[in-house]
């Protein structure tokens, strides 16, 4: 624990020495203020012509009309930048040697490996913490339900660990860090994808499997404001695999 | 201390070592001389728990390399070819980090860094960014970061590589006053620094041990003749005839002519055999004037040349080339 907590220090330092992590969060928060400010025009030019039209307060509700498109678009810009959060961690131990280092240290690799994951999970919750701005503003002008934006913030949330897990593991992979952040958008975008084929396939197995793999299937219920258990143990169990894999490659490459 | 036991290891088709077996005792300085490529990092490797055996095993302070590696793992101190830094963060914060991944207490950690910072004599640079330092420095750095929580063991794979002679000399310096308090084993491909720092010499090539032994059997191990430099200001050519006529004198050969009038030979006598008082006294009678007379013991270069090189020739390094290697 103590070990994990050392190694969490160390790569939340880095983090913050190195650019990456301003970068990131700057385009992150930029896209996605756009887009908020977007749905939030498109929302109250609605609101007017519903005043309009039916003469008394429209009765919309913003999670649905705000909230829930732009939290869903916000998930692919965070499918496009989450492989920069990653790529890093373990690609640049092995290039700098430095995994030598941990290596030959009283560590463990599960240490290692959750160090790196929960750092980068810190530096993603930053991420959404950040991004939570826009509906405190909002809060002034508008009532907003807060549930089910919590349900969506935990889906994203979830999400990210799914991305981070992957991301992780194509680290792992390679020494270089932009072939690492190749590997993990394929991972990512095949994940987000693979609902695609499930209309193809229609309701056979392989349908429901590949509905039940597609990760923008869960986090629509999430960003609805559900949380169903079956959506929560599909973003746990990506994440362990993803963590399981990484382990895996790391103990592997002592044997190269 | 450190017992080796018939380790091999192979990637693939690939053998990198094969039946590497010594022993290390408590304070020893252990080199481990070969070509590039011959297998140090990787039974240093193997050593340090980085990557596992293929067969054979190691006992490190009485601990198994397989049944024991973190007990291993916090006994050793390792410094890999490229010193594993970090190059933005400080000196200090680098060194505390390793101290914590280390195990160490709190109280440990401030001492093993100011003591580590000491002994490496890097306290002038310990605020700033390692990325900003110079190669030696950096390479004091890997070593600091190697002594931080004070291990009974120290292995240093080329600790000198791409330093400059002064920097060289003060790393190997450093590595001489280690000893004794710490085992080292640490890997060269250059000679003169085996000569240097160490008790022992351990010559690998092509992933096996050619010879293990301290370095003045080592040389006797593999001499055939005692050799003698001789130096005469007024050597004629009757010279190489009445030397070869002395009793034990096996060969005597003409050396290049530095001076004018003066002249060299190599003169080889029965192993064990003491001829010099013989030698000086029929240089002396016969007037030649004696300039120089020396006993030659073969350094490690060449008895390294002799142990892994196929060619022969080559082992027969006149002096004049083996102070230019040695230089």
């Amino acid at each position: 624990m103590k070990n994990t907590f050392t190694l969490i220090e160390k790569e939340l330092r880095l983090y913050f020495i190195s650019p990456i992590a301003y970068v990131v969060a700057m385009v992150f928060l930029a896209v996605s203020d756009f887009l908020f400010y977007n749905q939030i025009q498109y929302f109250s030019g609605l609101s007017l012509r519903m005043m309009q039209f039916q003469n008394h307060l429209p009765e919309l509700n913003i999670h649905d009309a705000v909230f829930r498109p732009t939290l869903f678009n916000m998930s692919i810009i965070l499918l496009l930048i989450m492989p920069l959060l990653t790529m890093r961690l373990f690609a640049e131990e092995k290039k700098e040697h430095t995994n030598e280092l941990l290596m030959t240290s009283p560590i463990t690799i599960t240490q290692i490996v959750f160090g790196k994951f929960i750092a980068a999970l810190t530096v993603y919750s930053l991420l959404l913490l950040l991004s939570l701005h826009v509906p405190l503003m909002l809060s002034v002008a508008v009532e907003i339900s807060w549930k089910p934006l919590f349900a969506s913030y935990l889906g994203l949330f979830l999400m990210g660990a799914v991305f981070l897990a992957m991301g992780l593991f194509a680290s792992a992979l390679t020494e270089n860090q932009i072939i690492a952040a190749v590997i993990s958008f394929g991972i990512l975008i095949g994940l987000w994808m693979v609902g695609a084929s499930a209309h193809t396939a229609g309701e056979t197995t392989l349908g429901q499997v590949a509905n039940y793999l597609s990760m923008s299937g869960h986090l629509d219920q999430f960003v609805k404001g559900l949380i169903s258990s079956r959506s929560l143990v599909y973003f746990i169990s990506m994440t362990a695999l993803g963590l399981f894999l990484t382990h895996r490659v790391v103990e592997s490459q002592r044997w190269k | 201390m450190i017992a080796v036991k018939h380790l091999g290891k192979r990637y693939g088709e690939v053998i990198a070592i094969d039946d590497v077996s010594f022993t290390v005792d408590k304070g020893e300085v252990l080199a481990f001389l070969g070509p590039n490529g011959a297998g140090k990092t990787t039974t240093m490797r193997i050593l340090t728990c980085f990557m596992p055996a293929t067969s054979g095993t190691a006992l490190i302070s009485g601990y198994d390399i397989f049944e024991d590696p973190m007990e291993i793992k916090r006994r050793i101190g390792y410094l890999p070819e490229t010193p594993p830094l970090y190059p933005e963060m400080t000196v200090t914060e680098y060194l505390s980090f390793v101290a914590k991944i280390k195990g160490l207490s709190k109280s440990d950690q401030t001492t093993g860094l100011a003591l580590s910072l000491e002994k490496t004599g890097l306290g002038d640079v310990s605020n700033r960014l390692i990325g900003n330092l110079s190669k030696g420095y950096r390479q004091r750095v890997g070593l600091a970061q190697a002594l931080i929580h004070n291990p009974d063991v120290l292995i240093l794979d080329e600790p000198t590589v791409g330093l400059d002679p002064r920097q060289i000399i003060e790393i190997r310096e450093l590595i001489k006053g280690l000893a004794g308090e710490h085992t080292i084993i640490l890997s060269t491909h250059i000679l003169p620094e085996a000569t240097a720092v160490s008790q022992k010499v351990v010559i690998i090539n092509r992933g096996r041990i050619v010879a293990v032994d301290s370095q003045e059997q080592l040389s006797s191990h593999v001499r055939k003749s005692e050799k003698i430099a001789l130096r005469l200001r007024r050597g004629g050519a009757e010279t190489p005839q009445k030397l070869n006529a002395i009793e034990g004198v096996l060969r005597v050969t003409p050396q290049s002519v530095s001076g004018d009038s003066e002249s060299s030979y190599l003169v080889e006598s029965n192993l064990g055999e003491d001829i010099r008082e013989q030698l000086s006294k029929t240089v002396v009678e016969s007037g030649w004037g004696l300039l120089e007379m020396k006993p030659l013991v073969l350094s490690l270069e060449e008895v390294f040349l002799q142990l892994t090189t196929e060619e022969q020739g080559v082992a027969e390094a006149t002096p004049e080339n083996k102070t230019q290697l040695a230089q």
